[in-house]
């Protein structure tokens, strides 16, 4: 056991476990967070994803030890009690059919529009090809995202 | 003894969702003493049942919920809301939003002033869960009916209340008025807030439950047939709410199953010191060949399943063939059971004089469920009762099932449904909530249990491979003669769903059921008329039936998606072989159909024109001329009924004749599904079930070597992607109805019909497209890229 510090939706926390622990465990057991849930644990998936500075990351795969930056789940993209854009367009397409995965689609997405507003429908499937969905709502995941990028109607953009 | 009636706080609350509301286990303790206030007889403990149905005592402190009782199904509080309570669960299709909306247009309420509850054995009446697509079409119906009950006792006491015949009064919002003076008015809330009915209903079981009230005619619906948005979504997007896998409880602990490393293999020790030293470790459970391991923490048990040194031997003979050698062994193993032939008219004279006959094999391969997350439960054995906290679709069966299995009377668990990964049919989540119901006990402290990846993709259950075979005449015209059928399904010992002697812990610690379920071959759904059909089926079985991986066991509409791809694949071939367009041949076919089947064709041929049209179908015979193009495209129709739910999907394929690579960039799905309660929440439904389908027809199949599963994760066992998606999804809600407009218009189930058709619309639009005709599911780019290339294509 040692003693990790985590900086997870802008609090600091300090755990005591096994360094080599995935820090989805630790997100799910010790800081009693909801979003990022058990998939695979192979990194196949992205239902445990997490967005590190940026970047979504896998949390199934990553030793607690290395969550270096800022981390946020699910629960922390609303900002001053009003949900993200993309979890708003989630509820305006009316995206999910069980939810199980759309921790994953939601921070998949969030990152891909952080670092791409304005993404061309190519890009959004490319960088969406890893989160699996069994329920198959990813016709309406794409709208979603287009909803948020182009506004209510998204027209088709051609890359 | 001393057994708390409450659930924990947290999860109370998740099962209220966001309606702050009485709950139901408080209700239930507080109401108790305004019954009299209510009712002139007295109080005898009606919300439970005292006796089961065989007439033994209940003494436990989860009774049955007795649905021949009001009070059961709907609690009206004192703020003028009200909460429903149904035996079903709600697998992500929306069903629980379109319960609501059914039931608040009889009771005559406000969709927002109403809160539902779900599927947990000990506050809802057993309805029996989810499966089928029988949620709208046979289990709306109760709702209903006993909503309607409840606007009639409200009435009913409204007129007490004014001191005039209830026929003098109007009902609007949960408040009562008299039509003479709609100024003086009375809430239900006053009438009956947080107190019981005390009505009695009739019905020799919970699908006939009704009181003296009659439901509401079709068009005088108003909250029915609008597309109100799904309650449960914005908690699954925020993170707010609490999945049955975020269930703990003081004093839980992590389990995790340690499976054979090859099917059918034998526990011969077990060294626990290879574990012993895990930081956390509780302990090793063994019982026959199950083996789990229980460690403090979650990542401790994960590590301690893969470290345990268990000592397995292997089978003499091999369980069962490889894969690759399946479809032969099941052409030639001896069938454990055979159908009696249906013939109709003589199919041998027609087809000995025919102008033309058409023979042509199908085969589909085992195809799992592989939930997205992983089979999970949490059991909490304190006070001498059981709680299981799961998603399984099915709780009231789970609920029986493990009181069976651990030999506890039935009034002493309870199973508590929560959200989760999807089920779509006999998965997992059965046998994770008897392992961790077994463990929990074994150990005395709540356990939280779930499967790994490898652990759900191989051993869940799986749908049956299908071999057909099909035979068809045409006379000189091109007309449809004869047609002959023959199925072949690898079926044999089908597990039911929560059975306490096949889920999988049974099977391991030895149990055994008195025989292996027969299974089942199904047939052909069509209303086509063709004058002559024999029709045969049969199932055979692998070598090992118990302790295996290769379990079949029900999966989204068990048996449809293989037997529509060979039936309307056939119908292609013929079409094609008759020089005739593919919509046009069907749409003959059934314009000839019999008038006993009037009704069923009427919305057959609805569908079929519908999705043509949607489509823009273009009517010409397929295969189209070929081109020099890299990327070929083409189209295809299939048609079905699933239940009395009737569907046209048309597939427009792009196939790269480089890679074999199969795209379906169009799809159009034409969809009757009778009354429609939520059409943009069905219109999800239909896209989703449309792409799992299409997932079945391009990716998915069980591969395994012949001693075990070789497809274990996402990349053995590929599903459909981002990237697969179609461009576009045309959702068309026919009403192929004689009399679409009638008052009494049935819903129908639509959890599956969409899914169906798929892989034979994907298949005819490939042939379409290449002229190639794949018989052997699913089109992975490279069985498309060989079968292109044997065709010179």
């Amino acid at each position: 056991m040692a003693t990790t510090k985590l900086l997870v939706n802008g609090a600091m926390h300090e755990v005591d476990a096994d360094p080599a622990t995935p820090l989805l465990y630790i997100l799910r057991n010790d800081l009693g967070l909801r979003g990022p849930r058990f998939g695979c644990g192979l990194g196949q998936c992205g239902t445990c994803s997490v967005i590190i500075d940026g970047i979504a990351t896998r949390s199934c795969t990553l030793p607690v030890s290395r969550a270096h930056g800022h981390i946020t789940t699910l629960e922390g993209l609303s900002k001053n009690g009003k949900l993200d854009p993309v979890q708003q367009a989630w509820i305006d397409e009316q995206v999910p059919q069980c939810g199980y995965c759309h921790n994953g689609q939601i921070m998949t997405a969030r990152a891909l529009l952080d670092r791409n507003p304005d993404p061309t429908d190519a890009e959004i499937r490319t960088a969406m090809e890893g989160a699996l969905c069994r329920c198959m709502t990813y016709y309406r995941v794409q709208a979603a995202i287009k909803r948020v990028a182009r506004g209510a109607n998204p027209r088709e953009k051609v890359e | 003894m001393n057994i708390p009636l409450d659930l924990p706080e947290a999860i109370e609350n998740a099962l209220q969702g966001n309606c702050a509301s009485t709950t139901r286990r408080r209700f239930l303790k507080a109401s108790g003493a305004l019954v009299v206030s209510l009712s002139v007889a007295p109080s005898s403990g009606l919300l439970a049942a005292t006796t089961a149905p065989d007439g033994t005592k209940l003494a436990g402190p989860y009774a049955d919920p007795d649905f021949r009782q009001l009070d059961t199904w709907i609690v009206i509080h004192p703020d003028n809301s009200a909460t429903f309570y149904v035996g079903k669960t709600d697998s992500g299709q929306g069903t629980g939003t379109a319960f609501r909306q059914m039931m608040c247009d009889e009771l005559d309420i406000a969709y927002d002033k109403t809160n539902l509850i779900m599927g947990s054995t000990d506050i809802t009446p057993d309805q029996g869960g989810s499966g089928g697509s029988d949620a709208i079409e046979v289990d709306g119906w109760p709702m209903r009916r006993v909503a309607a009950e409840a606007r009639r006792a409200l009435l009913d006491l409204g007129g007490k209340h004014f001191n005039v015949p209830a026929a003098e009064l109007t009902v609007r919002d949960a408040t009562i008025a008299l039509k003479s003076d709609p100024a003086k008015t009375v809430s239900y809330a006053e009438l009956v807030g947080g107190r019981r009915f005390n009505i009695g209903l009739t019905g020799n079981n919970i699908d006939l439950t009704h009181g003296m009230a009659e439901v509401k005619p079709v068009n005088e619906l108003r909250v029915v047939g609008h597309s109100l948005q799904r309650y449960d979504i914005p908690a699954k997007v925020d993170g707010s709410l609490t999945w049955a896998v975020d269930m703990k409880l003081p004093g839980m602990v992590h389990a995790r199953n340690v499976k054979p490393p090859v099917a059918g293999a034998v526990v011969r020790g077990i060294d626990e010191s290879s574990v012993t030293n895990i930081p956390g470790f509780v302990r090793v459970i063994r019982h026959g060949n199950y083996v789990a391991v229980v460690c403090e923490r979650e990542e401790q048990a994960i590590r301690a399943a893969r470290q345990l040194k268990v000592d397995w031997q292997p089978p003499a003979t091999a369980p069962f063939p490889a894969s690759e050698q399946l479809f032969d062994y099941m052409r030639h193993a001896s069938p454990t059971s055979k159908s009696e032939p249906e013939i109709e008219g003589n199919p041998d004279a027609a087809l000995g004089s025919a102008h033309q006959v058409i023979e042509a094999e199908y085969e589909v391969p085992f195809q799992g469920h592989t939930a997205i997350g992983p089979a999970h439960a949490l059991a909490d054995p304190s006070n001498g009762q059981m709680t299981i906290y799961t998603n399984d679709m099915k709780s009231y069966g789970q609920r029986n099932g493990i009181a069976q299995f651990l030999d506890m009377p039935r009034d002493r668990v309870r199973v508590v449904y929560m959200s989760g990964p999807q089920t779509y049919g006999r998965t997992a989540a059965d046998d994770a909530g008897f392992e961790a119901a077994y463990l929990a006990r074994e150990l005395g402290r709540p356990v939280r249990l779930q499967w790994m990846r490898n652990e759900e993709t191989a051993w869940d259950t799986k749908g049956p491979a299908y071999v057909f075979k099909l035979r068809g005449g045409l006379d000189a015209k091109g007309k449809l003669m004869a047609l002959e059928y023959d199925a072949c399904a690898a079926d044999y010992n089908h597990v039911g769903y929560n059975e306490p002697d096949t889920v999988l812990i049974a099977q391991l610690m030895g149990r055994r059921p008195k025989g292996p379920a027969k299974g089942a071959a199904a047939t052909p759904s069509d209303k086509y008329a063709i004058a002559n059909r024999r029709t045969t089926t049969r199932v055979v079985g692998l070598p090992m039936i118990w302790e295996t991986p290769l379990r079949t066991g029900n999966l989204r509409d068990p048996n449809g998606p293989q037997v529509t791809f060979a039936s309307e694949s056939f119908i292609d071939e013929l079409a094609t072989a008759a020089r005739a367009d593919p919509v046009q041949f069907r749409i003959d076919l059934l314009t000839d159909s019999p008038e006993d089947n009037a009704f069923r064709r009427v919305r057959s041929l609805a569908v079929v024109r519908a999705a043509a049209k949607a489509y823009g179908w273009e009517t010409r015979p397929s295969p189209r001329k070929p081109t020099a193009d890299q990327i070929l495209t083409g189209r295809g129709i299939a048609y079905t009924y699933r239940g009395r739910t009737v569907v046209a999907a048309v597939a427009g394929v792009e196939v790269d004749r480089q890679t074999g690579r199969v795209w379906v960039r169009r799809l159009v799905c034409a969809h009757d599904c009778g009354l429609v309660i939520n059409p943009e929440g069905l219109r999800r439904t239909i896209e989703c079930g449309m792409l799992h389908g299409l997932s079945r027809a391009l990716w998915e199949e069980v591969r395994f070597d012949n001693q075990n599963i070789t497809s274990v994760d996402w990349l053995s066992h590929p599903s459909l992607r981002h990237s697969d998606t179609p461009e576009t999804i045309e959702v068309v809600l026919v009403n192929g109805d004689p009399r679409p407009d009638r008052p009494d218009l049935a819903p129908y189930g639509a959890g599956e019909a969409s899914h169906k058709p798929m892989i034979a619309a994907v298949a005819n639009a490939i042939h379409d497209a290449t002229g190639v005709r794949l018989r052997r599911a699913p089109f992975r780019k490279e069985r498309v890229l060989a079968a292109l290339r044997a065709a010179n294509v």
